[in-house]
């Protein structure tokens, strides 16, 4: 398939169960190839965003489209190109993990056995393993590979690192990326685990409140966020920046910024923020609706994706 | 290629703010300013990078990407990245050696008048950011 044709466009998009909004106006395009970071508190909607993107739940507004068409088309062949994983990651917990495989084998057309076997010994479990007899890590282990076992174009995993040690997150990922690597695949998955993410994704969405706070580049979200520490009190020169959060304290001020161009006040300080802090700094300025100062007000609102590098 | 065969081995911090391929851009060019890379050598493939240090290839393929278009490695289709002659330096070491000259009188000075290390590292920092304000006027 072409590769101009993102594997996720959404527009508009919201889910409403009875009378709450689980996800609102969501809009963002994920191109192909991409591993991709969903992030946001409990309650954010991100399960909801991928059980939509995963055909298994209908939107109540807008449009989504996954790798060209709507995931409610669901023949063998769309079936096919993209792997959902539940967070309850289900398995036949009466089956042995080569039953599993066997299951994969006879329902999926492109299934790749020898990749299934040659991740389980990587992963060093065995195929005479009885699923309920495996550790939740080694469940989400045996998931993981089986969604990758059916070589899919997009692969929508909700929270697949949860509970796991780091150990066991490394192997996981390990063999995630090397798919990636292989076949192109798009991955969007779903964390809590902010700081794990910043090595794995290169694109981010932050979710809060059942809305896309943020959606783009992982190097265009650190290089277009910047710390700036500064005297209390005053204001530093901003030109366009949006000021996402700022905290201030008896002689100081700290505030995270999200600019295109270079800040250069001479009186503040410019750090680079981590991926961390950034994610945090949106979902504080949710938690508390802190009060914009009337002298960025106008200037709130959406950040041109093509950002130029801040110098400090 | 077995791990000990490469030249270089990456690490990552995944807490700090530098984006990733720039943590792999800088750790190529200090490698090879110190002499630990040289002409000839070849970068670990993308796919050993993976195994590695579990990054994604993405991320490696921009590094290497970068590195590139500085000139410091060179793409060859089917046999991988390989690193060129090095850079000529942008000072002389007889230039360098004189303005170490200069920046120890101005240090002396600085302790003269009671600056600690902290608040030399702020005026440093302040001074730099003083430039860059002016750089911006001229080229708005």
């Amino acid at each position: 398939m072409s590769s101009l044709i993102p594997a996720v466009e959404t527009n508009g998009l919201g889910k409403k169960y009875r009378r709450i909004w689980a996800l609102q106006d969501c809009s963002f395009s994920l191109p192909q190839g991409r591993v991709a970071a969903l992030v946001g508190p409990n309650g954010a909607g991100k399960s909801t965003l991928l059980r939509l993107l995963a055909g298994v739940s209908v939107p109540t507004t807008g449009t989504l489209s996954v790798l060209g068409r709507s995931p409610r088309i669901q023949t063998v062949d769309a079936l096919s190109r993209t792997a959902y994983l539940d967070q309850d990651r289900p398995l036949y917990k009466d089956f042995r993990v080569g039953e599993m495989l066997r299951f994969g084998r006879e329902l999926n057309p492109r299934w790749d056995d020898a990749r299934a076997r040659r991740h389980l010994d990587e992963l060093r479990i065995s195929l005479s393993s009885r699923i309920e007899k495996l550790s939740g890590g080694q469940r989400a282990q045996v998931a993981v590979a089986l969604c990758l076992a059916k070589r899919p174009e997009l692969l929508l995993l909700d929270e697949p690192v949860a509970a796991l040690d780091p150990l066991a997150r490394d192997e996981l990922m390990h063999i995630l990326l090397e798919s990636v690597t292989d076949d192109a695949t798009t991955v969007l998955l779903s964390s809590h685990a902010v700081s794990d993410l910043a090595t794995v994704c290169d694109y981010v969405i932050i979710l809060s409140s059942s809305r896309v706070r943020f959606a783009g580049e992982l190097d265009d979200v650190l290089a277009s966020h910047r710390l700036l520490v500064g005297p209390a009190n005053t204001v530093p020169t901003l030109d366009d920046a949006v000021v996402i959060s700022s905290v201030i304290t008896g002689r100081q001020t700290t505030m995270l910024v999200r600019s295109d161009r270079l800040i250069v006040d001479p009186a503040w300080k410019v750090i680079e923020p981590t991926l961390e802090e950034i994610v945090l700094a949106y979902l504080r300025e949710d938690a508390f609706s802190r009060p914009v100062p009337d002298e960025f007000r106008s200037r709130r609102g959406r950040g041109s994706r093509n950002s130029v590098r801040i110098v400090q | 290629m077995d791990i000990r065969d490469a030249m270089i081995h990456f690490r990552l911090d995944g807490r700090s703010g530098v984006p990733p391929y720039r943590q792999l851009v800088d750790q190529v060019r200090q490698a090879v300013s110190l002499g630990l890379l040289q002409p000839g050598d070849q970068l670990p493939p993308v796919r050993e990078v993976v195994r590695q240090i579990t990054i994604n290839p993405n991320t490696v393929h921009r590094a290497y990407r970068d590195l590139e278009s500085q000139g410091i490695v060179e793409g060859r289709t089917g046999s991988g990245t390989f690193v060129l002659a090095l850079p000529a330096p942008t000072t002389t070491p007889q230039r360098q050696s004189e303005l170490h000259q200069d920046f120890m009188t101005w240090l002396k000075a600085a302790r003269a008048a009671g600056m600690d290390d902290e608040a030399i590292v702020a005026l440093v920092g302040f001074a730099m950011r003083s430039e860059n304000v002016s750089n911006q006027s001229v080229t708005p």
